[in-house]
């Protein structure tokens, strides 16, 4: 008997387990069930899943019965005429789609012409087998396998234009870029997703340059930037609550007036519009107001309100450390409970700079080394200027030669105004690419003549150029630089805080401190521990730290009433951890002597 | 100061003297050369040494990769290699996961027909080995047997033998020499224990030396050697033709309690090293040697790590500060334990100057000062 789940759920058994499903597909391709169901049968575990829950990731294939595809050249045509609808095919049970439970029961062909009497389904394409992003790669086949993990990886974390709507949208932090491109080496579903751009085709010249290109980096046309290249924008919505309290007290958005808890001076607010929000289009800086707020102090019933006190303190809202912009939209809304709720989005031009990150669809990325003006790159005959000169000791050890490929391809294309076709499985062949730039009059290899920018001369080698689409990704230095000469430190341990948004230090650890040990190097040891040094005054008689009266200028054990006392430096670390040992009911004696 | 040189390289440069002809004149040039060099090299005093081996053999430790290159189709014994063995020796494990052996023949066995012999001597043969069918009586309560004589014969066993050889638990045994079969009787009525007899009888050793599973013989340059699956020094010097002077074992306590501390030293710095150079990792010996001298100069073999070295420090600051935090300062608040703070550990801890490299001197003398006029 196979038991039978629903949705995960045991609602039954089966004796004819096999039939049922056979019977329930029937049934879906029939169009009496919804194409949403899904049913597999476990022979191992003796189990039937019936599926119909949201969030199952489920795709098309072509149902074959006796070798045969259903989807027929005649209804291709039709197709293709628009005669029918996708809708049509999968009521009329010639396409539909299997969850991840279901594929378990199939044996899928990919190609038409390898079909036998075991298949039950076929591919739409061959690119099929690949997830989304994967797809996008041109020339996936030539390249080793963890490059095109790469690339799709990375082709998620590129800046483009994600959703249409971004002016309309208010989320957290997004990135836009400008004026984006389609790419000149497109495949099949690059063709589906040209709304979502996300990149610039590049001239790209495969050298090396003055050393600024080494160990990944890409040098850069500094002109093309200023033209415009990899411009977007970043923007980030910040949101303020009017919240009102119990006890019928509330927030206040308004401009604080001084004399308020935690008032940041006059200057701080100076921007602000009067009713404490600041408009549009005002330009804001790190650590700048966006909007005033005062909320009552906490912990203070009515009964303990004193008079003649502002019972009142600072809550402003202020841009994030290290973050600066444009305000671009404010809104200001409600809560489903009624509590005032202001949104402001801060937008922010971000024009590339050295350290941003670049890269190619074939999991070649690389940050900005050097940046020189057009008239430095080096040229070609025809005047043609590269945008981005690449390394070429990035591709004998990664062997990403569909990223070659791809540069021939855009080559081709940009000279004759067509778009290559690099899907995976059904692309433009090199033999192809080759011929064509034969015909237009190039060499075939994609080599040419280049000039050195600055002398003018002849580089003495050919080198590769052609065009590649590039991404830009969401990884930029101004997010991340991070310096520290002096700052906050944590309260319990007095030690630097830590990370970037706490303008905290970058710790030395423990491998870093060993190494110092190694050297021998005793005194920078200390020196580099200093960060909590205290001087504490240790009671000579029982060795407990001691008290010491800055009105009296005088010290004094506490435990022996004496005043004999010795001042030791030591960390303060220390000091709490002899603090905890005492909380444990430990008695740490201090024995000091005189050096 | 006149240094003199290690025993090694004055016989190396006594050989390079000798080969190369060199005139007296130069060879006291080059002596005080050699000299200067090996001056150099030496490390200097309050050198923390200890930090560097820790550091040497750490770094290319951490390249050790968790999988282990199994080469399939080689003759020889899969043995753990890699980080895990690593460790195994390291925490001083009383045995390791797979015990291996490697017995050297004396030159008047040197002949593959001995070799093997001496090989299926050693290997452990267990009932279940020589057995070609079992039956189970269900209503008498017996296991019959019946054994494969050209087998019993390969391993020079003899029926007549068998029945003094064979002590089943809870069974009687009973060896049929005419039909040549097996019988054993479960001694209580209890046919639940049937089974068990069955399982204890089948895996009851009959012949070789208990815990060698497996017995491989190979050519390691011109001698034969045989390689095994299972240790047991004790018993493998005892067997006839065994280079007790050369055959070793991977299981260090085993080496430790047949051959002493001495040789368990040895015996660490072979198995850290081999599997260090396995992986394609050169350290230089010494590292290894110092972390051998550390792990054995106390007589027996103790572990680095919570039960081993890093437990039994005398700083309380330097235990606590390591693992078992709470557990360290107790037991020493109990026993009223003082903490001179010689150590480095616990100078960096109250930021004082640790007492290594530059920060191992101090000024003594006391400037005396100018007596007032």
């Amino acid at each position: 008997m196979a038991d039978i789940y629903f949705n995960g759920k045991w609602i039954g058994h089966t004796s004819k387990p096999a039939e049922m499903a056979a019977n329930i597909r029937k049934k879906r391709r029939q169009n009496s069930l919804l194409s949403q169901v899904n049913i597999s049968y476990f022979p191992l575990h003796d189990e039937i899943r019936i599926n119909t829950e949201h969030g199952r990731a489920r795709r098309p294939l072509i149902i074959v019965e006796n070798k045969k595809p259903k989807l027929t050249p005649v209804l291709l045509d039709k197709l293709k005429r628009e005669k029918i609808t996708w809708n049509y095919l999968i009521e009329n049970g010639i396409i539909e789609y299997l969850d991840a439970d279901e594929e378990e029961n199939t044996f899928i062909a990919i190609n038409e012409n390898e079909l036998t009497n075991k298949h039950t389904h076929l591919e739409i394409d061959p690119i099929g087998i690949l997830g989304v992003p994967t797809t996008l790669i041109p020339y996936p086949e030539f390249s080793r396998g963890d490059r095109i993990n790469f690339g799709a990886k990375m082709i998620g974390q590129s800046v483009g234009i994600p959703a249409t709507n971004f002016t309309l949208r208010t989320d957290t932090k997004f990135n836009i870029l400008v004026y984006p491109q389609v790419p000149l080496v497109n495949t099949i579903t690059s063709d589906i997703l040209r709304r979502f751009p996300s990149g610039h085709n590049l001239v790209i010249a495969v050298m090396c340059h003055e050393g600024y290109n080494v160990n990944d980096a890409i040098v850069l046309n500094k002109s093309s930037i200023e033209r415009g290249l990899f411009r977007s924008f970043y923007f980030r919505t910040y949101d303020a609550m009017k919240k009102r309290y119990w006890g019928g007290q509330e927030d206040d958005i308004c401009v604080p007036q001084p004399g308020i808890m935690g008032h940041r001076g006059e200057d701080a607010y100076k921007d602000l519009d009067e009713d404490g929000i600041l408009n549009p289009e005002s330009k804001v800086e790190s650590d700048s107001i966006l909007i005033g707020r005062t909320s009552p102090l906490r912990f203070l019933t009515s009964e303990e309100f004193i008079a003649d006190i502002e019972n009142i303190r600072e809550t402003s809202l202020s841009v994030r450390h290290g973050e600066r912009g444009i305000v671009d939209t404010v809104l200001i809304t409600e809560t489903p409970d009624a509590n005032q709720l202001i949104k402001m989005k801060i937008r922010d031009q971000r024009i590339p700079e050295i350290g941003d990150k670049f890269a190619s669809r074939h999991g070649q990325k690389g940050i900005v080394g050097l940046m020189i003006p057009h008239e430095d790159m080096p040229f070609t005959r025809e005047g043609v200027v590269p945008d981005i000169i690449f390394n070429p000791h990035a591709i004998p050890s990664r062997m990403t030669v569909g990223h070659l490929l791809e540069i021939i391809g855009g080559k081709l294309g940009a000279y004759s105004g067509e778009h290559i076709n690099a899907s995976a499985f059904n692309y433009t062949s090199e033999e192809e690419i080759r011929k064509s730039m034969k015909s237009l009059g190039f060499r075939n290899d994609g080599k040419q003549v280049l000039y050195n920018g600055k002398s003018g001369e002849i580089l003495k080698v050919l080198i590769f150029t052609g065009i590649s689409y590039y991404l830009r990704l969401d990884h930029m230095v101004t997010d991340k630089i991070h310096v520290r000469g002096r700052g906050p430190v944590t309260l319990l341990t007095k030690q630097p805080t830590e990370g970037r948004a706490k303008r905290g230090g970058l710790r030395l650890g423990e491998m870093e401190q060993q190494c110092l040990i190694g050297h021998g190097a005793a005194l920078t040891l200390k020196e580099r521990f200093d960060s909590d040094k205290v001087d504490i005054p240790i009671c000579k008689g029982c060795g407990f730290v001691a008290t010491f009266d800055v009105i009296k200028n005088k010290s004094y054990c506490s435990l022996c009433k004496k005043s004999d006392v010795a001042w030791v430096e030591t960390s303060y670390a220390f000091k709490l951890t002899l603090d905890e040992l005492k909380s444990l009911g430990i008695y740490p004696k201090i024995k000091t002597e005189e050096l | 100061m006149t240094i003199k040189l290690p025993e090694k390289i004055e016989k190396e440069v006594k050989k390079y003297f000798e080969d190369e002809k060199i005139p007296e004149k130069e060879r006291k040039q080059i002596e005080e050369k050699v000299i200067k060099l090996y001056k150099e090299y030496k490390y200097s005093p309050e050198e923390p040494v200890g930090v560097i081996t820790a550091q040497s053999l750490s770094e290319p430790a951490t390249q050790l990769t968790m999988r282990t290159y199994h080469f399939a189709g080689t003759a020889g014994i899969q043995v753990t290699l890699g980080l895990p063995r690593m460790i195994e020796i390291f925490d001083a494990r009383k045995s390791p996961t797979t015990p291996s052996m490697m017995i050297y023949i004396l030159q008047e066995f040197q002949d593959i027909e001995k070799v093997k012999k001496i090989a299926e001597q050693i290997k452990e043969v267990k009932v279940k080995d020589v057995v070609k069918t079992t039956t189970v009586d269900m209503t008498d309560l017996w296991v019959k047997c019946k054994p494969d004589m050209s087998k019993l014969k390969r391993y020079g066993i003899e029926m007549k033998t068998l029945k003094k050889k064979l002590k089943v638990r809870d069974g009687l045994v009973d060896v049929d020499e005419e039909e040549n079969v097996i019988i054993v009787k479960l001694k209580k009525k209890d046919i639940a224990g049937l089974y068990k007899l069955k399982y204890n009888f089948l895996e009851t050793h009959i012949a070789g030396i208990k815990g060698i599973t497996q017995v491989i013989v190979l050519k390691e340059g011109d001698e034969w050697v045989i390689n095994t699956l299972g240790s047991n020094l004790k018993k493998v010097f005892n067997v006839e033709g065994v280079d007790t002077t050369k055959t070793f074992s991977n299981d260090i306590f085993e080496i430790y309690s047949v051959l002493g501390i001495e040789a368990a030293r040895n015996s660490i710095i072979n198995e850290a090293r081999y599997t260090m150079e396995e992986q394609g990792l050169g350290v230089d010996v010494r590292y290894v040697m110092i972390l051998a001298d550390l792990m054995t100069f106390e007589g027996d073999i103790r572990a680095i790590g919570r039960y081993g070295i890093s437990g039994q420090k005398s700083s309380i600051l330097v235990r606590a500060s390591f693992e078992e935090t709470k557990k360290h300062f107790i037991a020493a608040s109990i026993s009223g334990e003082s903490d001179g703070l010689r150590g480095t550990v616990e100078n960096i801890m109250m930021n004082q100057v640790a007492p290594i490299g530059t920060g191992s001197f101090e000024l003594i003398g006391r400037i005396p000062e100018k007596k007032k006029k």
